[in-house]
């Protein structure tokens, strides 16, 4: 199809699948960050040190705990890991909230901002002082090993699963704040949190949760990640600026507009390592700088 | 006057707003199944009252008992659950939700809310827009709503704040055609109201505001024998 530009389908292809990949991510990550700046006023800049925490608690899980323990035949596999990493990282962000964020919701986004960054700072460092910069690998679960041969292009099935779950995580958050009850409550409290407190919601409570489903979000992200991207202190922070700007092209507390920018900026990213190479680092942010200048609320965002 | 026939009666009362002080003490008493109207100028402290006794202002002190409870240590959303429904002098609609949706929100703080059904033949305009997102109703509309998502939780007393405001004179009257109703059904009623004229026929007792305490109480029966003085307070 694209033979004249030398590019072969099989390339655009596994590009495309590539740029489908990051896309999920971007989609939950920003989604999750979407969750909470709609309802805290805070931009969590320790989004992407929580993700790396998912990351890593699947990994000690399959390969420390035993050792630990003192019976190397203890581990916890990848599918409890799905549930319990995002549960302990989110237990770690619950009690962050409490203890210092909940401090700052009457004071301007850039002090959330600042004490979000200066926890990332910390949690990757303490990291970086106990495992080291380099990556650990993390083993694919059985199951989801080989490829599926779909007659254009082999799809390791792993990459499928990824793509599936993301999307899957993704409706399922979309659906309940768009469509439930608990949803609603969450809508009217991004509006005019003390009104829906003055009915009888208990907002304080409301907020604490978000927060931690929010950070859950970037946990499950990183089990997801961990067989994919080794595993390593720093693995959050290489992703967390493409998932900011994502956020800023999407508008800022947008649900829908986080997960479908999330995943078709995956696609350009892709798109352009096809037919550019060398761009594809920047695109993204070229598209922020073109977005910030034509509709400075971002695509999907409301003008303030 | 008794426990049994007070509903809420606030003493002493003092509110700020981060550093001004907007109320200096006040005191009055609702009791069951009256209609009280605080009146007063703006910035006497009228919407501030009704904000302090949600827990809404900034620090507060003195007493305020609800159904013989004190309150002035609760949280917002614990006070609440005494039986109080809100109605902001902004309305409070939410944009994001459609009308049904601001009209489900408020959870039931009391047993014997009105069925929605009861509530759509009160307002039959909000059934016909019942999926219109909440920014696109009109004022009454907005108005309305506002009011109607608050009999649906069960509170037994209501707290509307300037429920006439802006609005058209034939809505104005159909307002106050809602409010003799809730009266009858006995609800409790605090109206915080502007226009004196919606509000002299509907209430029992009106309480003048001025620079946050109470300086003049007003029954039904004196209201022809106080009319001057409540010219020269309320500058009507």
């Amino acid at each position: 199809m694209f033979e004249f530009l030398g590019i072969t389908p099989q390339a655009l292809y596994s590009q495309l699948l590539v740029g489908l990949i990051n896309g999920s991510f971007y989609a939950v990550l920003s989604l999750g960050l979407a969750v909470i700046f709609g309802m805290l006023n805070i931009i969590n800049f320790a989004h992407g040190a929580q993700y790396m925490m998912g990351a890593f608690i699947a990994w000690m899980g399959l390969t420390q705990l035993g050792g630990w323990l003192g019976d190397s035949t203890l581990q916890i596999n990848y599918w409890a890991m799905l549930l319990i990493a995002p549960l302990l990282t989110a237990a770690i962000g619950i009690a962050i909230e409490r203890t210092m964020l909940s401090r700052l919701y009457k004071l301007d986004h850039l002090y959330g901002l600042l004490l979000t960054f200066g926890l990332a700072l910390i949690i990757e460092g303490l990291f970086r002082y106990f495992y080291g910069v380099s990556g650990q690998p993390y083993e694919i679960p059985e199951v989801l090993q080989g490829a599926l041969n779909l007659g254009f292009m082999f799809l390791p099935k792993y990459r499928a699963w990824v793509i599936v779950a993301s999307l899957s995580v993704c409706f399922a958050t979309w659906y309940m704040i768009e469509r439930t009850k608990l949803g609603s409550y969450l809508r009217a409290g991004t509006e005019n949190p003390r009104l829906v407190q003055a009915f009888g919601i208990n907002v304080p409570l409301m907020i604490t949760l978000t927060y931690g489903f929010g950070v859950a979000l970037a946990a499950f992200a990183g089990v997801l990640a961990a067989p994919i991207f080794t595993v390593s202190p720093l693995m959050g922070a290489d992703l967390i600026i493409v998932v900011f700007a994502v956020v800023v092209i999407g508008g800022m507390g947008s649900i829908l507009g986080s997960i479908v920018t999330g995943l078709g900026l995956g696609l350009i990213e892709g798109l352009t390592k096809v037919f550019y190479s060398e761009a594809s680092a920047v695109v993204i942010f070229v598209i922020m700088v073109i977005v910030l200048l034509v509709r400075p609320a971002g695509l999907f965002g409301r003008e303030r | 006057m008794n426990a049994d026939t007070e509903l809420l009666r606030v003493t002493g009362l003092h509110a700020f707003y981060g550093d001004s002080h907007i109320l200096h003490g006040m005191d009055f008493v609702v009791n069951r199944g009256e209609v009280v109207t605080l009146l007063g100028r703006n910035g006497a402290g009228r919407t501030t009252t009704l904000r302090a006794i949600l827990g809404l202002t900034g620090t507060r002190s003195g007493s305020i008992m609800v159904n013989g409870r004190e309150t002035i240590a609760m949280a917002t959303h614990d006070i609440a659950h005494l039986g109080i429904g809100y109605c902001p002098e902004e309305r409070g609609i939410f944009s994001a939700l459609s009308a049904e949706e601001n009209l489900l929100l408020p959870p039931a703080v009391a047993s014997g809310g009105m069925t929605l059904a009861e509530i759509y033949t009160m307002f039959p305009n909000l059934q016909e827009r019942r999926n219109s997102p909440g920014m696109r109703l009109s004022g009454g509309e907005q108005q309305m709503l506002a009011i109607a998502r608050i009999l649906r939780t069960g509170a037994k007393l209501l707290l509307l704040d300037e429920i006439s405001e802006g609005l058209a004179p034939v809505i104005v009257q159909m307002l106050a055609g809602v409010i003799r109703e809730l009266k009858s059904r006995g609800y409790t009623i605090v109206i915080v109201e502007q226009n004196f004229r919606f509000a002299a026929p509907l209430a029992d007792r009106h309480y003048v505001i001025e620079h946050g305490r109470i300086v003049e109480t007003v029954t039904m029966n004196e209201l022809a024998a106080k009319m001057d003085r409540l010219h020269l307070l309320l500058g009507i």
